[in-house]
């Protein structure tokens, strides 16, 4: 591919085996700069996997992956900078309060003026009302509110979101798919609030989702993996669901 | 198979080493002048005494060894020479501790005494089944290879420290080698002496090397199950 | 520079979350005490004078109890996944290790400022001199710097917490060892640079095993 040269995301024939049990088999992926890739797969296939090595979370058997350039292997502090992750977990501490958390992170990753982006970031995900309120007493849906901020940050360039949308109220799921909308460029000008918005360059997003509708509404590309492997690539732009589900259906199952 | 060939010589020399190493130790190598006569016999424990601790050290060494190897390149290689050297390690200290509670009952006329070396060994048999239960507490292969490594530092690291605390602590264990008085052994002993020490290392070399085919053949067998799964 | 900044940062989240529970403090003040006085039950009416054996005593209820306490430094991490999120972020695994290391050297030490004074009334000793506290504070920075990096390792296996005392005790013994005996050479009026040896060993201790732990927490951390 003569693209490759200019991949946020470059991966080139990656494993991950835990034991003799295979995660991932050869998996070779490239996401562009500003593209929005959505991940569907059966539970299993790898996905969380993919996502943790990309994160730099967990570090590959073998192959390699390079994110704006640098090697992974070699360079992984250089790119967690770049790097917002929403996984599974909120991956945030129970006994300090949202307003204390998002300040904890801010200095790991040095902003200049923690607090102004901490107040914009909690307005933008609706938790200023609870910002003094220890983690431990928030719903799972606020957790979720929470570490999507804690992801968001430090405004990065590259989204690895697992699943963002378990457990999220009906509301803050359309909050969520605002934000996602916006950041992968397809969102109307002017959407978002005033000072808290993302910059003017599209994000670069990997998504996992099991939801056809909400990964197609954000997907550029769209990548099936079964079995740790690529099953499916292809361009989704313009593409209904409708027409989405059978292919779907072939790969993951119904 | 060349190397299993060269391995089969070596099984049947380092038996027959052991052998004739126990042969010159309780029959050819002369009595320990100025002792009573139960002493007399079980001085000869110095014979497989002293080399199964040396091999203690020397399983420690190349454990922490191949711990560095993982750690460094990641290979799994490093991890299985780790894992067979400590096994072996857990079953010489344990020996070396036993043997040593053997010779200090007519030695010192009783069956234990927090004497440095063998606080120090029985300290180390415990390390080894640390190391082991930390294996035992992990699935994935690559992480149990690599906390096992970082812990297999940590222990021999502190073994020299652990020795010298209890020695400071206090002492009554023989001092073989003493840079004052040559070597307290006679000239037919230290024969006998560094024959078993050469057949008992060669006998660790051996073990060693089964062992660590073992594990490299149950890798591929894994790898092979896979593929088939697959 | 930035690498203390965030070992700082890591160190204030620890200690402003204790300060809010004060979950490891409570378990690890209270179980010190309680160790205290089991012993001294246990070793009353067998040893001429409780003196004989005090030294003993501190030297085991404070490991016991700080044991206790690093298994939660590192379970707390774990609760809402909070690890992952400090690794997710560009620090220096290093940082992460002086952070954790540190905060647990705080929690002990303050737990060994209440408990000491409480051992002197009990005991009717002097414990609180520099040579004392110099003595205690070596140990107390090796059982830390040891024990940080063993319960980062012990809490990722299927064993969890149970695995941390026989991960750490044989490697810890110079500490307790060391630690004995020059708390026990003072109380029986020692001077401190009789003590050299000693004092050299458990140096070297800290500062070996604080290089080895630089130097491999990095590979703890990974998956």
């Amino acid at each position: 591919m003569s693209a490759d040269a200019v991949a946020m995301i470059d991966v080139r024939n990656l494993t991950k085996s835990f034991g003799s049990k295979y995660a991932l088999r050869g998996v070779n992926l490239h996401v562009m700069p500003g593209e929005s890739l959505v991940l569907f797969g059966p539970n299993g296939a790898g996905k969380t996997t993919l996502i943790r090595i990309l994160s730099s979370l967990s570090r590959p058997s073998s192959g390699s992956v390079h994110i704006g350039g640098l090697n992974l292997a070699t360079h992984s502090d250089g790119i967690r900078r770049y790097l917002g992750v929403v996984s599974h977990a909120p991956l945030l501490y129970d006994s300090l309060t949202a307003e204390e958390n998002l300040a904890f992170f801010a200095r790991l990753y040095d902003l200049q003026q923690p607090a102004a982006r901490i107040a914009a970031m909690l307005a933008q995900v609706g938790l200023t009302s609870r910002r003094g309120d220890l983690v431990r007493t928030f719903s799972r849906g606020m957790l979720q509110r929470l570490a999507i901020a804690r992801a968001l940050l430090h405004d990065p360039e590259v989204l690895l979101l697992d699943e963002p949308d378990t457990g999220l109220d009906p509301q803050a799921a359309e909050m969520l798919h605002g934000l996602l909308t916006e950041l992968s460029g397809r969102g109307a000008a002017g959407n978002g609030r005033a000072g808290a918005g993302p910059g003017p360059t599209k994000r670069t997003i990997v998504t996992i989702t099991h939801s056809i509708e909400r990964g197609l509404a954000i997907a550029d590309r769209v990548v099936i993996l079964a079995a740790g492997r690529i099953a499916f690539e292809a361009d989704v732009r313009g593409m209904t669901p409708a027409e989405f589900r059978p292919l779907y259906d072939t790969y993951v199952g119904s | 198979m060349r190397s299993n060939r060269i391995l089969t010589v070596l099984t049947v020399i380092s038996a027959l080493a052991i052998l004739a190493a126990a042969v010159m130790a309780l029959w050819v190598a002369p009595s320990a002048a100025g002792l009573t006569s139960n002493e007399t016999f079980a001085q000869r424990i110095i014979y497989f005494h002293v080399p199964i601790a040396w091999l203690s050290m020397l399983a420690f060494g190349v454990t922490m060894i191949g711990s560095i190897g993982y750690l460094v390149s990641s290979k799994r290689n490093w991890d299985n020479l780790a894992v067979s050297s400590a096994e072996l390690g857990l079953i010489f200290t344990l020996a070396t501790a036993t043997s040593g509670a053997i010779w200090a009952k007519p030695a010192w006329n009783v069956w234990w005494t927090w004497d440095p070396r063998l606080t120090t060994y029985t300290i180390m048999f415990l390390l080894f089944v640390a190391y082991f239960m930390l294996r035992g507490a992990m699935e994935d292969p690559a992480r149990r290879a690599r906390f096992a490594a970082v812990y297999g530092i940590f222990a021999f690291l502190s073994v020299p420290i652990t020795f010298m605390s209890i020695r400071w602590w206090r002492t009554i264990h023989p001092v073989l080698i003493d840079p004052n008085e040559g070597f307290g052994l006679s000239a037919g002993m230290m024969t006998a002496f560094f024959f078993a020490l050469a057949a008992f290392t060669l006998f660790y070399v051996v073990l060693l090397m089964h062992r660590y085919r073992l594990e490299q053949t149950a890798e591929q067998v894994e790898s092979l199950k896979e593929q088939i799964n697959y | 520079m930035r690498f203390w900044k965030i070992v700082a940062a890591i160190i204030g989240k620890d200690i402003r979350a204790e300060l809010r529970t004060k979950d490891i403090f409570s378990s690890m003040f209270v179980f010190a005490l309680l160790a205290v006085i089991v012993f001294n039950f246990a070793f009353e009416l067998r040893v001429p004078s409780m003196k004989m054996v005090v030294p003993g005593i501190v030297w085991v209820a404070v490991t016991f109890a700080g044991t206790l306490g690093l298994n939660r430094a590192f379970v707390i991490e774990q609760d809402k996944g909070s690890l992952a999120g400090l690794l997710l972020a560009p620090v220096d695994r290093a940082a992460i290790y002086f952070g954790k290391m540190l905060g647990n050297l705080i929690f002990i030490t303050v737990v060994e400022a209440i408990l000491l004074p409480l051992v002197m009334v009990f005991f009717n000793l002097s414990l609180l001199t520099g040579p004392h506290l110099l003595a205690l504070f070596l140990g107390t920075y090796g059982f830390a710097a040891v024990g940080t990096i063993f319960s980062a390792i012990a809490v990722n296996t299927r064993a969890r917490e149970v695995l941390l005392p026989v991960l750490l005790f044989p490697v810890l013994l110079p500490v307790l060892v060391a630690g004995v005996k020059m708390t026990g050479s003072l109380l029986d009026g020692e001077s401190l640079s009789s003590l050299a040896n000693w004092l050299r060993l458990i140096a070297l201790y800290d500062v070996g095993f604080t290089v080895v732990a630089y130097l491999t927490f990095g590979f703890v951390m990974e998956e």
